[in-house]
């Protein structure tokens, strides 16, 4: 056995908190260890050079590495010692960093800590196995989840280049969020002008198949060979007959409020949710319509020229399988009626961005005249609120939307266009405007458009002689202020979906409490989930304008074309091993394996034993902790490398 | 002055270990007690591994996995979770106070969490250690009364 230890200084991020020369030296008395090494930054090429030297200078035949953590850097520290000739699987890492020099002041108990970590490292890499990883097929279909701007994007990358796509959207039309909005900034290009041509490409694509109104099931399986499945949610409509005339959504007797509008008009039972849907085919609503409540009505039947209305339509679920998936599920704003001082939500005129966005759109349910919900009267003065449910702690938000600042000013600049007239003041914490031609657009608002910035927060909304009263401080000029406006609009804040952390649960992908997804690394693998194989884009992630989540989006299809270039895929050797001499067949570990992994396999005298199918298994180990006689055993993670691993600490006395 | 607890760690890789990693890059400052051994799943923990860490020392155990229904296979964290309540149940018998026993769910994005677990956990082992002081003792391992077992038993952190 010779195993070489290598302490990284991490410039100083370990070497400031832990004596590493002290823990080199302690691990040169450690048995079977050859050589102890301190190196500045063992990632960078001096470093990986150095491992490499010692690897085939000293004949090592184990690696141990007190460095970062092992979810960053494993997988280049195996590189490099695949590239001296040394099964990968012969590494360990010791985490001196995120968990040892980064958290703890005292320096000396931070090098105690150290160098049990490294006796831990030695003790556990003397007991570990080459290991040979075996290869699976890579199914070369992707599934997009979301019809926003980020899943359209994704698709229409991956299918570009010549592969096959499934789209699912949830909702009855694709276009998410973009295609509520009226004009995006800093260029004021209208939303319907850059967004509707791509929905439609999505739709006639040859390598994309759009599943409208439909949600993700169940998904099982692993990277290149993921099996899912998909409910396809029954339209009421036949989408082959079906012309899009709209004739049945005129005469519907039944009124609710319209989704896309938020509520700011009625739809009927039958309806399209707005006019440049994709595709362009109404949906029945089975929660109001009184046929399939009560048999009553049908006149959208009755008087469909084609014939498409089929009550009679069932769920229909498909099952499907991928290779890759990229989850684009979008945000929402969050519940705002938590705000008392703004009303709860009791003023009418009191509104959301996403409503001010419909309001000032040609196809929004006032044509793209300004008026205000409660009287339909053009208003006069527009008061806009910043940071409603962002940057704010004591609501649970402590985030900052990012998109606010940036649409508050297009707000001012389109408000003076329709009505130049009107007086508009933007109540703002401070103004966010980071990225290209943002901060430029944000000076427009104020010299061109004339838009009045006052810093500061509003601490009440109410009701005054049929005006809305606004009453908070001006903090630059240290006094109060009380402002009598016609609207008010609140920037909402951004958070993620209920729905989101519904599929996250069915993906196994990470979440945090605000039902963002987590991705792999925040800075080098952002757009991967914590699972193989599943990719992350858009909102879903964190708060972001349309041009990240575009960026985002190709990013996580050029991460899925680089995963489905490949025709076999190397599978991880950490599954499960049966030694079938030990095995007594009682078939616990079929019972308890997750995947499916588990075979009964019949030996030549007639007995029986457990097999496990290496393409199958996912490496949990629980079919390991549950082997009464101790025959499956978990490479990597077996139990002579874990409890050599635990003697490492147990036998040593404090320094 | 009382040498810092030497506590042995399981942390599943996907949330608790991450979890963990998180408080570091957040840099969240907490007691040099806990040793980290990294397993795929809590599931992986035999009853045994613990049970062998606190023979052989070791001043508490501090297990750590995905909250239920996030596990990243499925569900291993709630086998892990009736192994350990039996686990729990069982260590009075072989003389181990239980409360040197800690099973928690920690997800990938709760640092402050794990930092916060990590302060409590320490206080509590060190609070056993302090009432060993005085005892003969072997290996920081020392007989207890049994109605230490009896009124520490009744201790649930799950």
């Amino acid at each position: 056995m010779k195993i070489g230890v290598f302490i990284c200084h991490c410039g100083n991020n370990i070497s400031a908190a832990v004596g590493v020369e002290l823990v080199a030296r302690h691990a040169l008395r450690l048995p079977g260890v050859v050589c102890a090494h301190t190196i500045h930054h063992a990632c960078s090429e001096p470093g990986q050079l150095l491992i490499q030297k010692c690897i085939r200078e000293k004949g090592l035949n184990r690696v141990v590495i007190g460095a970062c953590s092992p979810r960053v850097h494993e997988a280049t520290f195996q590189r490099v010692l695949v590239q001296a000739g040394l099964n990968p699987y012969l590494l360990e890492l010791a985490n001196l960093r995120e968990q040892c020099s980064w958290v703890h002041e005292d320096r000396e108990a931070a090098t105690r800590k150290a160098i049990d970590l490294i006796d831990m490292a030695v003790g556990k890499v003397a007991r570990l196995q080459p290991l040979l990883s075996s290869k699976v097929d890579v199914n070369k279909r992707t599934l997009v989840i979301g019809g926003g701007i980020a899943g359209i994007q994704a698709a229409l990358d991956v299918a570009d280049s010549g592969h096959e796509v499934v789209l699912v959207e949830r909702t009855p039309t694709i276009g998410g969020n973009m295609a509520r909005m009226d004009k995006v900034f800093p260029t004021l290009d209208c939303s319907a002008c850059i967004l509707t041509p791509k929905m439609v490409e999505l739709a006639t694509h040859p390598n994309i198949t759009l599943h409208t109104y439909s949600e993700v099931e169940q998904v099982s399986g692993f990277v290149g060979n993921f099996k899912v499945q998909i409910r396809k949610k029954a339209r009421l409509v036949d989408m082959e007959k079906c012309t899009g005339c709209g004739a049945c959504t005129l005469k519907c007797p039944i009124k609710a409020p319209a989704e896309f509008n938020l509520g700011l008009d009625k739809r009927g039972a039958v309806y399209i949710p707005f006019p440049q849907a994709v595709p362009h085919i109404p949906v029945i609503d089975k929660s109001i319509c009184t046929y399939v409540l009560k048999k009553k009505c049908g006149l959208c039947q009755k008087i469909c020229p084609t014939d498409a209305i089929a009550f009679e339509q069932q769920d229909e679920v498909l099952e499907e399988e991928f290779g890759a998936i990229i989850v684009a599920t979008g945000y929402e704003l969050m519940d705002w009626t938590v705000y008392g001082e703004y009303g709860h939500g009791k003023y009418k005129d009191v509104i959301t961005s996403l409503q001010y966005e419909r309001i000032l759109s040609a196809s929004g349910p006032t044509g793209g005249h300004i008026r205000r919900p409660s009287d339909g009267k053009e208003p006069e003065v527009i008061a806009i609120i910043a940071c409603v449910g962002s940057r704010d702690a004591a609501h649970g938000r402590p985030y900052c939307s990012s998109v606010c600042c940036m649409y508050s000013a297009k707000y001012a600049m389109l408000t003076r266009e329709h009505l130049p007239n009107s007086r508009v003041y933007i109540f703002y914490m401070d103004i966010r405007a980071y990225s290209k031609m943002y901060e430029e657009f944000v000076q427009r608002a104020q010299e061109k458009y004339g838009a009045n910035y006052v810093r500061g927060r509003v601490s009440k909304v109410f009701e005054r002689n049929g005006r809305l009263v606004l009453q908070g401080a001006d903090t630059l000029l240290g006094q109060p202020v009380e402002l009598e406006a016609d609207l008010v609009v609140l920037a909402v804040g951004i958070t993620g979906t209920a729905s989101t952390i519904a599929l996250a649960k069915k993906l196994n992908i990470s979440h945090d409490e605000y039902g963002f997804l987590t991705e792999s690394h925040p800075k080098l693998r952002p757009v991967e989930s914590s699972t193989p194989g599943i990719f992350i884009a858009g909102a879903c992630q964190s708060p972001k304008d349309i041009p990240l989540t575009v960026a985002q989006a190709s990013s996580a299809a050029s991460k899925v074309l680089g995963l489905i270039s490949h025709d076999k895929l190397e599978t991880s050797p950490l599954v499960a091993e049966v030694n079938i001499r030990r095995c007594v067949g009682c078939f616990r570990c079929l019972d308890v394996c997750p995947f499916s992994a588990i075979e009964e396999q019949v030996l030549r005298d007639g007995s029986k034993v457990a097999r496990v199918n290496p393409a199958l298994c996912q490496g949990c180990g629980l079919c390991s902790a549950i082997c009464p006689p101790a025959a499956i055993a978990l490479s990597g993670f077996t139990d002579d490398q874990l409890i050599s691993q635990m003697e490492g600490l147990c036998s040593q006395n404090p320094v | 002055m009382q040498p810092e607890p030497r506590i042995i760690g399981f942390l599943c890789h996907w949330c608790s270990y991450a979890g963990a990693d998180m408080a570091g890059t957040s840099r969240m400052k907490q007691p040099a007690s806990v040793r980290i051994v990294r397993l795929p799943c809590t599931g992986r923990i035999n009853p045994l591994l613990p049970l062998k860490a606190l023979m052989d020392g070791a001043d508490g155990v501090l297990i750590s996995g995905c909250h239920p229904g996030d596990c990243h296979y499925r569900e291993g964290n709630l086998y892990a979770r009736r192994k350990l309540e039996l686990l729990h149940r069982f260590l009075p018998f072989v003389g181990i106070e239980p409360k040197r026993l800690r099973y928690v769910w920690v997800s990938a994005s709760e640092g402050a969490r794990w930092q916060t677990i990590v302060e409590e956990f320490t206080q509590q082992v060190r609070e056993l250690n302090q009432t060993l002081e005085g005892y003969p003792s072997e290996g920081g391992k020392a007989s207890f009364s049994n109605e230490d077992n009896v009124s520490s038993s009744e201790d649930k952190s799950f």
